[in-house]
């Protein structure tokens, strides 16, 4: 046996989920072949559909921006050691908070502007999935459910405000709001490179990951959080104030997914309308878990998943293949990457060791067998 | 890698016209015109992208098309990127995105970055000088096949009440919902018609509730303008309803109490502008038509429907095939007693104010 080395977690943290997404590759190749296509096709057009060219890269940075922050809504609550599934609805909140401001106040164009009604969103949807952490803390109401009924009734909300009394009357068969002012829109990062209608909103997504996996990770109150979520009674034996983090998390977390709703109107729908409710909030949870959690970990699975889209677009062109088989695919590394994790700690010493760990099998079955 | 396919694409189709300019003449030398068909749901859903998807199977037959397709395209960033898609991978150049939400502000954003490719929006309201000349809009007047439906229900029912499960309260949905409400109080004009929004274009537990709900309080034939109106046509069968579909055909899931439905015939509005895009004719920008454009059709009568019924709906017909008959007309009411269209006018299918319904007849039972 050898003993683990510093080397090994850093490399194994890389190798397992490479290794766990090629079997999942190779697992829908086989798949495919079944249902008549050739493995190869379908893998370069994967590659292609996701990866290939630049226009593919715009495809999959676009669908993997919203993903970003979804998934922090999962993330950042997970921290204290709360499942909070509500981003949907949060995200819903986070559009009509983004849509309703220029209803209330006037908004200056502009950068501020643009800040204005993206902070009005976010701390919308902010409140709102505070009230998960708030149920949970003081009423015991768990929070999983919870959230995922405020989730409800925040779309229920958003539909009523959009068909009702913030209706737009010029919108005849797809109710909306009014559409944002033109000066508040958000644009594209760098139009005439290779990045080309990619809008800031992916910018904002890792910007946000980048620093909500430092705050974690190297401030006090992050540790605290982790503390919390580790758990909750030593917190509050060295002082901590559970509640009061428990519901932070909460809403910086409601935040985020408001935030992602909040860039779909102004950088892409102009106005709130159902459209914007296309279920990125729960695929935001899929990110999340895969990515364990790990603010750092969740822009490339983001860009994984919408990888995953974009390529699933470029195989129903080509091959005929209906929407399902994505979905398939997206099984198969779901369920790699956590069935690798069992590997985790173990991966080199199985390698190092492999000779002797046959033998010892080996024995093992003999004397079942004599 | 891509160029390289596209030169050799080229070199075969220029090989291949060569050979038939000799034999069959220009006409057929044509580089085959790329379409792209994209679906807000499943191909499969018995319902409106299920009456796509059967139109565009007919229209591959097509010769000089290659049809590319995409189903369960959200009306997000993702479409913008399908359409795009078709058009820089796979060369299209005529598209149609099937789903009324792909055309604000996604359509709009993109047809100015594409001016060679035509894009034919399904439902819109196209409006010249305001949007692109290289966008259109296609729709049929499915209302008319709503009123026959309307007729033949009436002859089926015995509670004289009759259900309309619904999407959303927008000018569409309740244009259906008054046309098949005149249709059955043509026949009988204490005929009552309840309609429940679902608020949602699919949502297949509450279109379970509503029907069950309505079929509670003594419904016994249902309509419905959803997207998928495959479960309230099991619902109703299995409670020993009547039902008229819509969309499509739904006679294979409850083929005993299945009576007529209000079917779309898109391959019609589809040729006109594939043919327009072969020809190298200007993009149709604003394509409408109804039973006798032959848009929209009728499915075939179930066996419950009575001889009587046959013959009221066939007559009906008949007058509308011949473009003599208006479905809103004065003096008509709504149903707060307010009159909505003063005696003597009369509203044309084409005019534009009926795409701006905002009010329900007098004998629906609901709120618009």
């Amino acid at each position: 046996m050898s003993t683990p080395r510093n080397w090994h977690a850093p490399a194994e943290a890389l190798l397992l989920p490479v290794m766990a997404l090629a079997a999942a590759l190779l697992l829908f190749g086989v798949f495919c072949w079944f249902g008549g296509q050739s493995p190869t096709e379908v893998w370069a057009l994967l590659f292609r559909g996701a990866f290939g060219d630049a226009f593919s890269w715009q495809n999959t940075l676009q669908r993997a921006a919203p993903l970003m922050l979804t998934a922090l809504a999962v993330a950042l609550p997970a921290q204290t050691g709360l499942t909070v599934i509500g981003g949907e609805g949060a995200l819903a909140l986070g559009a009509l908070g983004c849509a309703a401001l220029p209803y209330i106040i006037p908004v200056p164009g502009g950068v501020l502007g643009s800040a204005m009604v993206l902070a009005s969103g976010a701390s919308l949807a902010a409140l709102w999935v505070a009230l998960a952490g708030v149920l949970r803390q003081w009423r015991r109401v768990n929070e999983t459910i919870s959230s995922l009924l405020l989730s409800y009734i925040a779309i229920a909300l958003f539909k009523h405000c959009v068909e009702g009394p913030m209706r737009d009357t010029a919108s005849l068969n797809k109710p909306s709001t009014r559409p944002l002012d033109e000066a508040l829109r958000i644009g594209a990062i760098a139009p005439d490179s290779f990045l080309g209608d990619v809008h800031w909103g992916l910018v904002i997504g890792i910007v946000a990951c980048m620093l909500f996996g430092a705050w974690l990770s190297f401030t006090a109150q992050g540790f605290s959080l982790r503390v919390v979520g580790g758990n909750a009674r030593t917190a509050r034996l060295v002082g901590l104030a559970t509640n009061r983090l428990v519901v932070l998390a909460c809403a910086l977390g409601g935040a985020c997914a408001g935030l992602a709703g909040a860039i779909e109107v102004a950088a892409v729908q102009t106005s709130a309308n159902a459209s914007v409710i296309a279920g990125m909030g729960y695929t935001g949870i899929l990110v999340s878990f895969v990515a364990r959690h790990n603010p750092w970990a969740i822009p490339p699975v983001a860009i994984l998943f919408g990888g995953f889209a974009a390529a699933g677009s470029l195989l129903q062109r080509r091959l005929g293949l209906p929407d399902a088989s994505v979905l398939v695919l997206q099984g198969f590394a779901f369920v790699c990457i956590l069935g690798a994790e069992a590997l985790r700690g173990r991966l080199f010493p199985l390698l190092t060791s492999r000779p002797a760990f046959i033998v010892t099998k080996a024995k093992a079955g003999d004397k079942v067998i004599a | 890698m891509s160029e390289q396919r596209w030169n050799r694409r080229e070199l075969i189709q220029a090989a291949g016209a060569l050979g038939l300019v000799g034999i069959t003449g220009r006409a057929l030398a044509q580089k085959p015109l790329t379409t792209g068909f994209i679906y807000v749901g499943a191909r499969d859903d018995y319902g409106y992208n299920q009456s796509h998807a059967d139109a565009v199977a007919l229209v591959r037959k097509t010769s000089g098309l290659k049809v590319v397709e995409e189903e369960n395209v959200p009306e997000t960033n993702a479409v913008q990127k399908t359409m795009q898609g078709m058009i820089s991978q796979d060369g299209a150049t005529l598209l149609f995105p099937t789903s009324y939400g792909y055309f604000d502000p996604h359509i709009l954003a993109l047809a100015p970055r594409n001016p060679d490719v035509r894009f034919a929006h399904c439902g819109g309201l196209w409006m010249a000088g305001k949007h692109p000349t290289n966008v259109g809009s296609f729709f049929g007047y499915i209302d008319e096949a709503q009123y026959l439906n309307g007729v033949v229900a009436a002859f089926s029912t015995k509670s004289r009440k009759l259900g309309f499960v619904a999407a959303k309260p927008i000018p569409q949905v309740l244009r259906n919902i008054n046309a098949f409400a005149l249709g059955a109080r043509s026949v009988h004009p204490d005929i009552t018609v309840t309609v429940i929004f679902t608020g949602d274009w699919s949502m297949p537990v509450k279109e379970a509730e509503a029907t069950n709900s309505l079929a509670d309080q003594g419904v016994d034939v249902f309509t419905m303008h959803v997207d998928g109106p495959k479960v309230i046509v099991e619902t109703a069968a299995r409670r020993g309803k009547f039902v008229c579909g819509y969309h499509a055909s739904q006679a294979r899931l409850a083929p005993q109490a299945y009576l007529t439905g209000a079917e779309w015939n898109w391959i019609v509005p589809y040729k006109i502008i594939i043919d327009a895009a072969q020809a190298g004719k200007p993009h149709p920008n604003f394509v409408r038509g109804g039973l006798k454009e032959g848009f929209v059709k009728s499915s075939a009568y179930g066996p419950a429907v009575s001889d009587a019924a046959r013959k009221q709906a066939e007559t009906v017909r008949a007058v509308m095939l011949a473009d003599k008959f208006d479905i809103f007309k004065g003096e008509l009411k709504d149903n707060t007693g307010k009159v909505v269209i003063p005696a003597g006018k009369v509203y044309k299918q084409t005019d534009v104010a009926l795409e701006g319904m905002n009010y329900l007849v007098d004998g629906v039972i609901g709120k618009a």
